[in-house]
C-alpha cells in the first residue's frame, strides 16, 4: 500500500500531480525510469514515468492526464488514501553525458517525462534549449520548472493562446535551421509529435532520443506486450527502453499497438462514469 | 488369494469431469476430484509393494504406498500429512504433475493393467485436508537468528522458504509481481489450478512465518549484493520468464500475443472477467495458437472459454511429437480445438488498422530425428498457404530473463543465459547465493522446481549452521 501525500491539479483539472510515499523506489530511481501501478484489487497495471523523486522524504512524483478508466479512478484518490501496488523503478535510466547543446522538446504530458531528463542533462553541464508546447495555455504544465533549467526557452500552443502559435516541431525546425550546433535532441510527447520530430532531426543529422509509452503488463520483460520495432529489431520497451534512438523507431507500428484496446477502454470508461454518477 | 483377486478386478477409477459442452463456457476446474468412496476403491488397487518402484519415479520421494494405505483405511487426514512430509504443495502437484511420466509410469500395475491413479489420490487427500480447514502447522525449530532472502515466489522459492522457516531461519520472499505464486498464479489457468488453492498454500506459508514482499523487482529496487548486506543467504528462483517469438515478419501486429502475456492477462489480471476487472484481453473469433506444449494447450483452452468460434493449434511437427501431456491434448480435443499439424507459420499478414488477419504457413514433413530425438520437420517447397485468424498466441516456450542475472556480478551463466548451479546443492558460483527451478534447468515442471528448492534449503541450512560455503 502506497500513501498519497499530496495532490495538485494542473491544466484545468485534466492533469494531476501526485506525490506518493515509496521510500525504496525514491532512493533507487534515476531520471528516465518509470513505475507500474495498480490502483485497487480489480485494477489494471499501468506504467507512469516519475517526474521527480525525493529520496530524503521517501516520495516519488507522478503526473498523469485523465485519459481512461484507470487514470480517472486514480484521479478520484485523495491525499491520505492509498494506491494498492507500485512497482519500480523500471526501465533503463537515461544515459546522461556532457555533449554541449541539447534541445529538450516536450508536448502535453510528455513534458512531465521530459523534465527530470532535461534536468539531469543540465546538471551534467549541457546547454539546454527547451521547447515545450500544449494545445492551449491552460494545458501547459511544468512551465516554471522547465524555464528554471533552460538556457533558451520556447513555448508553443496549437491555438496561439500562449507563446508562439503552432507546434513544438515548428520551433525545433527553426532551431535546427539556425545551425546552433545541436548535439542532441530529446523529444517526448504524443507519438505523432515524436514521429515528425525524429523525421526532422534525421534530415539534419542530429542524434535524437525519444521515450516511448507502450502498453505494458509486468514491466520486467516477461510478457512482450510492450514490444516495439527499433532498427528493424524487436525490443521490449520496459527493459530495453523506454528511451530509444528516434531515428530507428517504427512509430507507425507503435501508434497502432497503442490503439489495440480502444473499444475496451471506451467501454470501461463508460461503465466507470455510470458508477460515479450513481 | 481371494482378496488379491478381488483387488485385481477393480478397474482404475475414472475422474469425474465437467462436461466439455458445459465447461467451454466457464473457467471452473475441469476434473472434479474423487468422492471418498471412489478414492478408497482406487486405493484398494495398490499392491503395497515391498520395494515400491513408484517412489523412484517421484522427484521428491513421497511415500506413495504409505499414503495410499492411509486412504484405504479411511484416515484421509493422516494421508495428507504423510504426503506433506515430502511435498509441501500436494493439492497443486496432484493437479499439475505429469504423473504419467513420473510415479505412475513406474507403478507395477502399469505393466499389465493401468497404474494406480497416484496423482488423483494425492489431490484427494490434500483437498480433504484443506476443505476441512484441518491444515496442521509443523513444529518450528528454535530460531537461529539467520536471515534468508528468496527471490521469486514460484514453486522453487515457496519450497525453499517453507523448508528454511521450519528449520528456524527467518525468511523473506521478494516477488516482482503484485501476487505471489509465480507460474502457478500468472500462467496456469483457473480451470486447471484454481487460484484459491494457490492462495491457501501461500497463507499456510505466511502462517509458518514466511514474509512476502510483493512489487519487488530484485535487480531494480535492490541488487543481489545489497540483499547480501542484509541477509545471510540468497536463493534465486526466478523462473524462465522471457517469452520466445518466431521472429518472422508481421509478428508485432495487434492481435498477436505471447502466451505469457495472454495467460497473464487472463489469470493474474483476471481479464476473463473484464469489464468487472479493468484489464482488457482481445477475445478473437478465429484464434491460432502456435506450438503444442502444455502452455499452448492452456492458451487454446482459455481462448475457447473467452468465446472464440474456432481455435487452432498450429504445430510444425506431427501428433506424436507434441510435447504437451496426453491428458491436456485429450482435454483440448474434447473442447473442440482443431489441430493443424505439420504446419509452420512463415509470416503474419495484417489489415489496414495493423491487426493480424491471416497467417501464411508452409507444410512440413518429418525427416531424420534431431538432437531432441524427435523427427526433424522439413518445409515442403512451394506448399505455402494462408489461413484467416484475428488472434494469434505464440506459445513457443520461454528463456532466461536477463534482468537480474546481468546485473549481478559473480554469477556464472551458461551459454543460454541460465544460472550455473550445483544440481545437488543449488550452490551458484557466487558465494552465499543459491539458485533452483526453471532459472537453472530451463522451463521444466512444478515438482522439479520444488525438488531443487528442497535440495537448496538443505544446503543453505547446512551453511547457516556451519558457516562453511
Ligand atoms: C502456462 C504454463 C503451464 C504450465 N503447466 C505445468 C503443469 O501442468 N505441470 C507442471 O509441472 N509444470 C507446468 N508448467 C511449468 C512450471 O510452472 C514451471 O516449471 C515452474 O513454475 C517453475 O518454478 P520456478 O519456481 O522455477 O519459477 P516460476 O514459477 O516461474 O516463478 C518465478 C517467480 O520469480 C519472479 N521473479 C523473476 N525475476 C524476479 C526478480 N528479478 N525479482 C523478483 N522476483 C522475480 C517471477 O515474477 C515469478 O513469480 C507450466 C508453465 C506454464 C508457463
Ligand atoms: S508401484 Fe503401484 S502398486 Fe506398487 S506401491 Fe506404488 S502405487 Fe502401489
Ligand atoms: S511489459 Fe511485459 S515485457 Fe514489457
Amino acid at each position: 500500500m502506497f500513501r498519497i501525500v499530496s495532490k495538485k491539479t494542473l491544466a484545468q483539472g485534466t492533469v494531476i500531480h501526485m506525490k506518493i510515499e515509496a521510500p525504496q523506489i525514491a532512493r533507487k530511481a534515476r531520471p528516465g525510469q518509470f513505475i507500474i501501478l495498480r490502483v485497487d484489487e480489480k485494477g489494471e497495471r499501468i506504467p507512469l514515468t516519475m517526474a521527480s523523486t525525493d529520496p530524503e522524504d521517501g516520495t516519488i512524483d507522478i503526473i498523469f492526464q485523465v485519459v481512461g478508466k484507470t487514470t480517472a479512478l486514480l484521479s478520484t484518490k485523495d491525499v491520505g488514501e492509498y494506491i494498492l501496488d507500485v512497482v519500480g523503478p523500471l526501465g533503463r535510466p537515461t544515459h546522461v553525458e556532457n555533449v554541449g547543446n541539447v534541445a529538450c522538446v516536450g508536448g502535453g504530458t510528455g513534458i512531465a517525462v521530459l523534465y527530470p531528463i532535461a534536468k539531469a542533462y543540465k546538471d551534467a553541464g549541457n546547454r539546454i534549449i527547451s521547447i515545450i508546447g500544449a494545445r492551449n495555455k491552460d494545458l501547459l504544465i511544468l512551465e516554471k520548472e522547465m524555464r528554471e533549467i533552460s538556457d533558451e526557452f520556447y513555448i508553443t500552443t496549437d491555438d496561439g493562446s500562449y507563446g508562439e502559435k503552432g507546434f513544438v516541431t515548428d520551433v525545433l525546425r527553426r532551431v535546427l535551421d539556425e545551425k546552433k550546433d545541436l548535439k542532441l535532441v530529446i523529444g517526448i510527447g504524443p507519438v505523432p509529435m515524436m514521429k515528425y520530430l525524429s523525421f526532422l532531426t534525421k534530415e539534419h543529422g542530429v542524434k535524437t532520443i525519444v521515450s516511448l509509452n507502450s502498453i505494458m503488463v509486468d514491466g520486467t520483460g516477461m510478457c512482450g506486450a510492450c514490444r516495439v520495432t527499433v532498427g528493424g529489431k524487436t525490443k521490449f520497451t520496459c527493459v530495453d527502453g523506454p528511451e530509444f534512438d528516434g531515428h530507428e523507431v517504427d512509430f507507425s507500428e507503435l501508434e497502432k499497438r497503442l490503439s489495440a484496446y480502444v473499444n475496451e477502454e471506451r467501454l470501461a470508461m463508460e461503465r466507470f462514469k455510470c458508477t460515479c454518477e450513481k | 488369494m481371494e482378496e488379491k483377486r478381488r483387488r485385481e478386478k477393480i478397474p482404475r477409477q475414472k475422474m469425474p469431469e465437467q462436461d466439455p459442452k458445459e465447461r467451454i463456457r466457464n473457467f471452473l476446474e475441469v476434473p472434479l476430484g474423487y468422492p471418498p468412496d471412489v478414492a478408497k476403491l482406487e486405493a484398494e488397487r495398490c499392491l503395497q509393494c515391498k520395494k515400491p518402484p513408484c517412489i523412484e519415479g517421484c522427484p521428491v520421494e513421497v511415500d506413495i504406498p504409505g499414503f495410499i494405505k492411509l486412504i484405504r483405511e479411511g484416515d484421509f487426514l493422516s494421508a495428507a500429512k504423510k504426503i506433506k512430509e515430502k511435498n509441501a504443495l500436494p493439492a497443486i502437484c496432484g493437479r499439475v504433475c505429469p504423473q504419467e511420466v513420473q510415479c505412475e509410469s513406474k507403478c507395477v500395475l502399469g505393466k499389465k493393467d493401468e497404474p494406480v491413479a497416484i496423482g488423483r489420490l494425492e489431490r484427494f487427500a490434500a483437498d480433504w485436508e484443506r476443505e476441512r480447514g484441518e491444515v496442521s502447522i509443523p513444529e518450528i525449530k528454535e530460531k537461529t537468528g539467520k536471515k534468508v532472502a528468496v527471490v521469486g515466489s514460484g514453486p522453487a522459492g515457496l519450497t525453499v522458504a517453507a523448508d528454511l522457516t521450519v528449520l528456524g531461519h527467518d525468511v523473506t520472499i521478494f516477488e516482482a509481481l503484485h501476487k505471489p505464486g509465480g507460474v502457478l498464479v500468472y500462467g496456469i489457468p483457473e480451470f486447471r489450478l484454481p487460484k484459491s488453492i494457490v492462495e491457501a498454500e501461500i497463507k499456510y506459508l505466511q502462517a509458518l512465518g514466511v514474509k512476502i514482499e510483493v512489487n519487488s523487482v530484485i535487480g531494480k529496487i535492490r541488487s543481489v549484493d545489497e540483499l547480501l548486506n542484509e541477509y545471510d543467504a540468497v536463493f534465486l528462483g526466478l523462473g524462465a520468464g522471457l517469452p520466445l517469438f518466431l521472429n518472422i515478419p508481421g509478428e508485432n501486429l495487434c492481435g498477436i500475443y505471447s502466451a505469457n502475456e495472454y495467460l497473464t492477462r487472463s489469470n493474474l489480471m483476471k481479464a476473463y472477467l473484464f469489464p468487472e476487472y479493468d484489464t482488457p484481453i482481445s477475445k478473437g473469433k478465429r484464434v491460432a495458437v502456435i506450438g503444442a506444449g502444455n502452455v499452448a494447450m492452456d492458451a487454446a483452452r482459455t481462448a475457447i472459454r473467452l468465446g472464440a468460434e474456432e481455435v487452432h493449434i498450429v504445430y510444425r511437427r506431427g501428433k506424436d511429437e507434441m510435447p504437451a501431456r496426453k491428458e491436456e491434448i485429450l482435454h483440448a480435443e474434447e473442447e473442440g480445438i482443431i489441430f493443424d499439424l505439420l504446419t509452420n507459420p512463415v509470416r503474419f499478414i495484417g489489415d489496414e488498422r495493423g491487426w493480424v488477419k491471416e497467417i501464411e504457413c508452409i507444410r512440413m514433413e518429418l525427416g531424420e530425428p534431431d538432437a531432441s530425438g524427435r523427427r526433424r520437420p522439413i518445409p515442403v517447397k512451394g506448399s505455402e498457404f494462408r489461413m484467416p485468424f484475428d488472434l494469434v498466441i505464440v506459445a513457443l516456450g520461454t528463456a532466461a530473463n536477463p534482468l537480474l542475472t546481468q546485473t549481478t556480478p559473480g554469477l556464472v551463466l551458461n551459454e543460454r543465459g541460465y544460472i550455473v548451479a550445483d544440481p545437488e546443492t543449488g550452490k551458484t558460483k557466487k558465494e552465499k547465493v543459491w539458485a533452483g527451478g526453471d532459472i537453472v534447468t530451463g522451463a521444466a515442471t512444478v515438482i522439479l522446481a520444488m525438488g531443487a528448492g528442497r535440495k537448496a534449503a538443505r544446503s543453505i541450512d547446512e551453511y547457516l549452521r556451519t558457516g562453511k560455503w
